[in-house]
């Protein structure tokens, strides 16, 4: 069991390139630290770092009390899960289990007890005899993580180590990892590029762009406080919506209608121009389900619905809009980054189930401006943030991204 | 079924056409010698022809032929598994690391691998001479190996670039130093790369003919191909013919069984289940 402490660390490839620069991360002794980002993010590098597969330019990686920096990896006694596995195929799954422990010449009774007890733990049991080529994904993942927990690592690392299975066996495997993360209650850095595993399974998450550390945050803080339009866009599904918004006083123009937002998120607004404002689809509800209450802490305006998903306890209403050429660029910009495909633009609102609205009609939509971040279109920072419950957020100029 | 009989009939003209002459050995290898000179031209001895297996037993009991088994046996087991060993070592510097001067070790290896054997003849028997090496095992092994290894360094390296990188990371991070990723991980892998190698190696060790007749001069290094040369027997002008057709097919024999112990371990997809397809 061991903290791990990245220092300022950087790496550059020989063509210059950074594939991470200046990243800081503390993982206290048993978290859960999750990195995550789109692909060439550099959070495998990162993570590979940590285990000594990858050499460091610059910077200190601390784990416990040692600098680890020019340590070989077996030197650094962690355990890591690789992407595809990784098992030996010549082995038998017990001996590929029994494999560190016997590098570390423990004796033969040792190695049977803890091989035995570590296939009882992820239930591979009637399947120790047997070579990894006749294994489910599934299972070979078992094993993979058999491999690791064997030892008495001071911490796991995983690289995207359910992206190899399918939809249903991931959950599954997700759960898994979460149990037994809490029951051994050791050390854990996991990569990722899947949002949903980083929102599930992390005590903290470090979100990544372009090798700058974007925010590093509980779940809930990414969430409800996202430091900028890139962390906004990548957490949560579907993702949250950006629209073009003029703020004068308390109401915001948008593209549907004038809404009225608190004071004091209009106060930090104020004197910036045309902003990007950021909604996520359940902060919208239709406005006829909206109890009486609740309708005063936000706006309503109307909106004709194109498409509308029901999916029984919820459904998802497209609305279409039309975004300035300024805002356009940017969010555009926004897509690359978060390696997807540059659509129209249009709005995603997540509607009770019971609600009526069906495509082509024109309904009244209430949304719930307390929730609406406002971001700066130029430099991508969220002006509305509420700095307390947001972790640490890297400053605008840093997190900047460089073109070339 | 039509397609079966076509691929039948083709496999018989295949192996008739391959296993004639090794029949032949094998039929005039049971004749007498009186028979032969005489002129015998059935398949199978005529009545009286038969000599059994005398000249097998003859054969095994000229000094001069079991020498030469030996020598042959010797000097290509040394030769393949020296071989092997650094055409392992080799080739996986060449597939896992970069180094200057790679793509210059590859093509030299390869045009060496190309170079005429009987043009390094002369040379060589000067050398050998000179340094004292003539008429000895090493004399033998050294340019054995050295138009072996190429080739095996070849068939070696694209095994190795077949196999996972992060199966030997995986080993490292499991606190393997370099050396024990390689001879517990990669090399059982590569075992059929290596046994694929091994093979080649002992085929041209045990077949050769130039070094094993120009290098030697006694029975001391002579290998079999150059000694049945000299197995001229008493009369000059009438060559034992089916002692020779029997020493000949008791030099097939140990090939053969190495090939079939060899090519168990030539087992397709080893890697397989290493990592998700």
């Amino acid at each position: 069991m061991a903290a791990i402490d990245i220092k300022h660390i950087v790496k550059k490839y020989d063509d210059g390139f950074p594939a991470v620069n200046d990243v800081s991360i503390d993982v206290a002794d048993g978290e859960f630290m999750i990195l995550v980002g789109p692909s060439g993010c550099g959070k495998s590098t990162l993570l590979r770092m940590i285990v000594g597969l990858e050499d460091i330019t610059s910077g200190e990686m601390v784990i416990g009390d040692r600098v680890v920096n020019d340590l070989a990896p077996r030197e650094r006694n962690l355990a890591m899960v690789f992407q595809n596995y990784a098992l030996y195929p010549h082995l038998t799954v017990y001996d590929n289990i029994a494999f560190p422990l016997r590098l570390a010449k423990a004796d033969e009774a040792t190695v049977d007890e803890k091989v035995r007890a570590a296939s009882k733990t992820l239930e591979l049991d009637e399947h120790l005899d047997r070579k990894p080529a006749n294994l489910s994904g599934g299972q070979r993942q078992r094993v993979a993580m058999g491999r690791a927990i064997v030892r008495d690592a001071d911490a796991f690392l995983f690289d995207e180590p359910l992206s190899n299975l399918d939809a249903k066996l991931r959950g599954q495997m997700r759960s898994e990892i979460a149990r037994l993360q809490k029951k051994l209650g050791i050390t854990t850095v996991y990569v990722t590029h899947d949002q949903i595993e980083a929102m599930t399974l992390g005590d903290r998450v470090a979100v990544l762009k372009r090798g700058i550390l974007q925010q590093l945050a509980t779940p809930r803080e990414l969430y409800s406080n996202p430091g900028n339009l890139f962390v906004a866009g990548f957490i949560g599904s579907p993702p949250m919506n950006f629209l073009p918004a003029k703020v004068e006083g308390t109401s915001v123009e948008l593209p549907f209608g004038t809404v009225e937002i608190p004071a004091d998120k209009a106060e930090k607004a104020a004197g910036h121009g045309l902003l990007i404002a950021g909604i996520r689809p359940e902060a919208f509800e239709d406005a006829s389900v909206v109890e009486e209450s609740k309708k005063r802490s936000g706006s309503t305006f109307k909106a004709t619905v194109e498409v509308v998903e029901w999916l029984g306890s919820e459904a998802f209403a497209y609305i279409p809009f039309e975004a300035p050429p300024e805002v356009q660029k940017q969010l555009q910009q926004l897509e690359r980054d978060l390696d997807g495909e540059s659509l129209r633009t249009q709005l995603v609102i997540s509607l009770d189930g019971s609600s009526m609205v069906a495509a082509g009609d024109e309904a009244e939509i209430w949304v719930d401006t307390t929730k609406m971040h406002l971001f700066d279109p130029s430099t991508g920072e969220n002006l509305t943030i509420d700095h307390e419950h947001a972790g640490r957020v890297t400053p605008v100029a840093e997190s900047a991204p460089q073109e070339g | 079924m039509r397609n079966k009989v076509g691929i039948f009939i083709g496999c018989v003209l295949i192996l008739l056409w391959c296993l004639l002459p090794v029949a032949w050995i094998i039929s005039l290898s049971f004749k007498s010698q009186a028979a032969i000179t005489n002129g015998s031209p059935g398949f199978f001895p005529a009545s009286g022809d038969g000599a059994g297996w005398s000249n097998y037993s003859d054969v095994l009991a000229n000094d001069q032929f079991r020498r030469a088994i030996l020598n042959s046996i010797g000097i290509s087991l040394i030769a393949t598994v020296l071989s092997v060993i650094i055409a392992t070592l080799a080739a996986y510097a060449i597939a896992r690391l970069e180094f200057k001067g790679k793509k210059f070790v590859l093509t030299m290896a390869l045009a060496i691998a190309m170079f005429p054997v009987v043009s390094l003849v002369g040379p060589l028997f000067d050398m050998w001479r000179t340094i004292g090496l003539y008429d000895t095992w090493p004399g033998l092994i050294i340019p054995y190996m050295s138009f072996t290894l190429p080739l095996a360094i070849w068939t070696l390296s694209a095994f190795f670039r077949e196999i996972p990188w992060e199966l030997e990371q995986a080993a490292q991070v499991d606190g393997a130093t370099s050396w024990q990723a390689f001879r517990r991980v990669i090399v059982p892998l590569a075992a059929p790369g290596v046994f694929t190698a091994a093979i080649l190696t002992f085929f041209f060790a045990w077949n050769d003919f130039v070094f094993g007749i120009s290098l030697t001069s006694t029975e001391s290094a002579r290998p079999i191909p150059a000694a049945l040369t000299f197995f001229v027997g008493a009369d000059p002008f009438n060559r034992p013919a089916s002692l020779l057709a029997a020493g000949a097919v008791v030099s097939t024999i140990p090939i053969i069984f190495i090939v079939l112990i060899f090519q168990r371990k030539i087992v397709a997809g080893l890697t397989s289940g290493a990592v998700k397809g």
